[in-house]
């Protein structure tokens, strides 16, 4: 990975740091697979000419499968963890059908990472820890991207930071994704609340959309950030809640998606609006110009 | 100990309703406690009562052949349980049992709808937030219809 800058985005309100001469992939191996749910799975992947790939939570690379094609998956991993680089993936098309199938020693390509970040200053680089509470809702597999961030907020909350609420929606428990870090991050003092669409019998928990669970989650509307990661319907919506419970627009930051090929805003074919989300996204500020294009209808 | 009164006042149901209002809601009103399990009504029983849920949470349930109790719906503190005693023949829809142990207000709806006839601001005041609630729920119901979860979202 080259060189990299800091690029502030006024139209987004969020910083990112832009990867410069990504459009040749490094060779990564699979070195371990990991099924997180009927249709997911986790990749930790690990550059075959060594080194390690440098990171912020809520970035994405563009993974490869030669002979199939290129897909941007965000990366779920840590940057805090110093183990392979992960990516987590849902088997929805033929790219990401290809990269569930991969097995223990196959050879993915990564191009990355790209875009914009959570904005999570991590505890050891020396900053004071943000005392502001962070409302994280994750829809579904929206909780990969947010994993990393969720990560270094649950260490932020140890050393003096603002509370952390975990809230998290899923069609049914079965897929309800890294069910140990929930588990983990609830015992480390995050406030984790999971809400399944359809319950089976066995299911102890909520019943109902992730939005019902903000007027029981306990976060101060007027002192609190969020980030919402999910299907942009449910994003919308939770968005105009927070808003509606006193939640500041410029607080909460949303993951936004389209179809990312280059990664370096030249193609055009992730535009949203004014914005190139593989450059100025994935991750962008709510308030303003974002929550009328969330409302926007195609044409 | 707080009277029913004040009770009422801090449930977000109630916010914002005049004293007078509150009393006369008061006046149907008891405190309740349901341990985990119970039932607070069931499907096809008269509907003669509504709940606002201070503490803990209730599943909405319906029972189905071969399956037992499947949960539709579960909320918690702040929220309200039963619509059927509003309108007629003011039966019971599904179950709704405590998930853990609830503290309620329990309103009487045969003593409220009288109060309301005679008062039309009051009932007007307390339809303005039935119909609020029920949208909300409304709402959400239509969005889970959408099975967002199950797009084709690659992330």
């Amino acid at each position: 990975m080259s060189a990299r800058t800091l690029h502030e985005d006024a139209s987004t309100g969020v910083s990112s740091h832009r990867g410069a001469g990504s459009l040749t992939p490094t060779m990564h191996r699979v070195v371990e697979r990991i099924r997180e749910t009927g249709d997911v799975v986790t990749l930790c992947l690990e550059p075959v000419s060594g080194g390690r790939l440098d990171f912020l939570p809520g970035q994405f690379n563009m993974l490869s499968v030669f002979g199939v094609g290129e897909v941007a998956i965000s990366v779920s991993g840590a940057p805090r963890d110093p183990g392979p680089l992960r990516h987590t993936v849902r088997d929805v098309g033929a790219v990401s059908h290809a990269l569930s199938e991969s097995a223990v020693g196959d050879l993915i390509g990564v191009r990355g990472p790209f875009g914009s970040d959570w904005q999570i200053v991590p505890v050891n680089a020396g900053a004071a820890a943000d005392p502001r509470d962070v409302v994280v809702v994750a829809g579904g597999i929206g909780l990969a991207p947010l994993r990393g961030a969720v990560h270094e907020l649950v260490a932020a909350h140890r050393e003096g930071g603002g509370r952390v609420f975990l809230l998290v929606g899923a069609r049914e428990p079965s897929q309800i994704v890294f069910n140990d870090d929930l588990e983990a991050w609830a015992r480390d003092g995050a406030k984790v609340m999971v809400s399944v669409d359809r319950a089976t019998p066995k299911w102890p928990g909520r019943v109902g959309l992730v939005t019902t669970l903000l007027g029981d989650a306990g976060f101060d509307p007027a002192n609190v950030r969020a980030m919402l990661c999910g299907p942009e319907i449910m994003m919308r919506f939770t968005a105009r809640a927070l808003v509606d419970m006193g939640v500041d627009p410029g607080a909460i930051l949303v993951s936004l998606e389209r179809n990312m090929q280059c990664g370096l805003g030249w193609c055009g074919h992730c535009q949203l609006g004014p914005l190139l989300l593989c450059r100025d996204g994935p991750i962008v500020a709510y308030a303003g110009l974002v929550s009328q294009l969330l409302s926007e209808r195609e044409r | 100990m707080k009277t029913m009164d004040e009770l009422l006042s801090t449930h977000p149901f109630m916010a914002d309703l005049d004293a007078d209002a509150l009393a006369i809601v008061a006046g149907c009103s008891r405190n309740v406690v349901f341990e985990p399990g119970e039932l607070l009504c069931v499907e096809g029983e008269s509907a003669d009562t509504f709940y606002l849920i201070r503490r803990g949470h209730v599943s909405l349930d319906v029972h189905a052949p071969g399956r037992g109790p499947v949960v539709i719906e579960t909320v918690g503190p702040g929220a309200v349980v039963g619509w059927s005693w509003l309108i007629p023949p003011y039966r019971w829809t599904f179950d709704a049992r405590a998930k853990s142990r609830v503290g309620a207000v329990a309103i009487d709806g045969a003593c409220l709808r009288g109060k309301a006839e005679m008062d039309p601001a009051l009932g007007f005041a307390l339809l303005s937030r039935i119909s609020k609630e029920l949208l909300s729920r409304l709402q959400a119901t239509r969005l889970r219809l959408l099975d967002l979860y199950g797009g084709r979202d690659e992330r």
